[in-house]
């Protein structure tokens, strides 16, 4: 019951968010806010391989940067109203772009998904991490597309109804996609495919012997992600207008990966809370000093090593929630 | 007679110099209760290893239900009617269990690609993993109890329901009895004793009084090599079977 209570305070703070840096008189915070629910949603689609599946994926930026570039690319060529590959039509609309978006990330993340998910342990880290470099120098090398300059996106994607150009509308999207997304991947956690998931992460061994091969499910989830990170960087590149091949940089992939960490592996609104924590911080120390970065790595370590469960968990300590 | 469950033939497995399975041949019998025994480093688990599918034999076949699975996969096995309990109990041990059962009885329905409906309410698979509970008479109020929070041989009880979800015709038994107590130990002799009739077994195990009292053939395993099989009166006869085992247990 707190935790419902909690849950409604905290999704009417987020809708009410933009009146209220209004009523501050920080213009910028929406802007802000909106950013980081793009971050957000990209940690949480990392959450289900990190978290549900026990996929130590680190280059989960990769599919971010798909997601971003699908919106930029599709942009290009609807402003110089020329096909790619003398084919398919450009375009600036977010109900198109936005599955295209996802379309890209998941097809990527089938193909690597499917070579990297013979390996496991260290060799699987390593391995998406070296492709998710091999996109990132393929985007550097892309010099139609703004090589490692990126490209710009002179307007926001059009949606029918809504105007983007408006950020408070843009964030009341993207805050709207999110929760879409949380509650799916709240259903598929709980489902059979979820529950084989979950398996597969505590006892690999166990679940062969009850008759179910990890790779197929592993594989799915694995693409289920990347879809997730396409669309956070679809609405990424639409706050920032601006695509270039550091979103998909390996730091971007750490990030990312912190943001999960910190906020709380396996947990639905971790990677939300953690989102925030981390720009806060980011923020905070970057107020006090340039050289923020020297404060913020000890805390990271600290989380990490006695705050088992993170931030999540500490929220849970506070409403006197106990896991189950 | 009929035709064997499982059929082992001129199985072959080396690691180096050591022939850890040497050119073995045997075979389980519908219904029966087949015992391996044999000295530490017989081969025993190594054998369990290629029957399950974990290890792939060098050479030789192993039959299944009259299908060559030499070289079938763990899961396309257990999908036939293969069950195991392993030597050290392998189990979801952040889960209850009765999740852990439900998510062997989920297996066994067919295929987990759906996305929606919550499993862990849903009666199609608490109900039977209930029932499985109850058949190997795991005590009810330790069912919502988590796997790491419990005893070895609440464990070992626990992963002989998960075996029994798939309903299994052969039971791969790694050494049910290791780690129990006395009286946890006669508890598991009675369940395996419940179950005859239903699946036949292959019952590794060091625990003599277990195996005298539940086997119907017993074949005695030396490295790697089965030097005799019959029943417990023929192998407690047995003179080189004396000397190569019961002789070193008794000293």
């Amino acid at each position: 019951m707190r935790e419902k209570i909690a849950l409604a305070i905290l999704f009417a703070a987020a809708v009410a968010l933009p009146f209220l840096m209004r009523a501050l008189d920080l213009p910028g915070g929406t802007g802000v806010a909106t950013s980081i629910l793009c971050l957000a949603f990209a940690a949480s689609s990392l959450n289900l391989i990190i978290g549900h599946g026990g996929m130590i994926s680190f280059g989960h930026a990769a599919y971010y940067g798909i997601g971003a570039y699908t919106v930029g690319i599709l942009w290009e060529h609807f402003r110089q109203q020329e096909p790619i590959f003398g084919l398919i039509p450009g375009t600036d609309q977010l109900l198109i772009t936005l599955p295209a978006a996802m379309l890209m990330a998941g097809l990527a993340a089938a193909v690597i998904g499917a070579l990297s998910l013979r390996t496991s342990g260290v060799q699987f880290i390593m391995i998406t991490l070296a492709f998710a470099q091999m996109l990132f120098f393929l985007f550097v090398g892309l010099k139609a597309y703004g090589g490692d300059d990126g490209m710009t996106i002179r307007r926001r994607n059009a949606v029918p109804g809504l105007d983007l150009r408006d950020i408070d509308q843009l964030y009341w999207l993207v805050l709207g996609v999110l929760c879409a997304w949380l509650f799916l991947q709240w259903r598929i956690v709980g489902s059979r495919f979820g529950r084989v998931l979950e398996g597969i992460r505590q006892n690999e061994r166990r679940m062969r012997a009850i008759g179910i091969s990890p790779y197929p499910y592993k594989l799915a989830a694995f693409v289920i992600a990347g879809m997730g990170a396409g669309a956070a960087g679809a609405l990424m590149a639409n706050y920032m207008r601006f695509v270039s091949p550091d979103i998909m940089s390996w730091q971007k992939s750490g990030e990312i990966m912190v943001v999960v960490i910190l906020g709380g592996i396996g947990t639905l609104l971790g990677p939300v809370l953690g989102a925030i924590a981390l720009q806060g911080l980011e923020f905070f120390l970057g107020g006090l000093t340039e050289h923020w970065a020297i404060i913020l790595g000890p805390i990271l370590v600290v989380v990490v090593l006695f705050g088992r469960g993170g931030i999540m968990a500490l929220v849970n300590r506070l409403l006197g929630v106990r896991r189950g | 007679m009929a035709e064997p469950i499982l059929e082992i033939a001129g199985l072959v497995k080396r690691f180096g110099g050591l022939t850890a399975t040497d050119h073995l041949s045997l075979d389980v019998r519908p219904g029966e209760i087949h015992a391996l025994i044999g000295p530490n480093g017989a081969g025993k688990s190594t054998l369990i290893g290629q029957l399950v599918g974990e290890i792939a034999p060098d050479a030789g076949t192993v039959r299944f239900l009259g299908q060559d699975v030499t070289r079938a996969s763990v899961p396309a096995r257990v999908k036939m009617g293969l069950g195991r309990s392993f030597q050290i109990v392998q189990l979801l041990d952040e889960e209850t269990a009765l999740a852990n059962v439900a998510l062997a009885v989920q297996a066994h329905a067919g295929h987990s690609f759906r996305f929606w409906r919550r499993a862990d309410r849903d009666e199609r698979l608490l109900a039977p993993a209930r029932a499985l509970l109850d058949q190997v008479d795991f005590p009810e109020p330790r069912r919502a109890a988590r796997v790491a929070d419990m005893s070895a041989g609440e464990r070992k009880v626990l992963e002989l329901a998960m075996v029994l979800a798939g309903a299994p015709r052969l039971l791969l038994l790694d050494e049910p009895m290791a780690g129990l107590g006395a009286s946890e130990s006669i508890r598991m002799t009675d369940t395996l004793r419940a179950l005859k009739g239903g699946p036949a077994m292959l019952l590794v195990e060091h625990d003599m009084d277990a195996v005298f009292a539940l086997a119907d053939r017993i074949t005695v395993l030396v490295y790697g090599r089965a030097i005799a099989t019959g029943t417990a009166a023929e192998i407690r006869a047995n003179p080189a079977v004396q000397e190569a085992y019961l002789a070193e247990e008794g000293a």
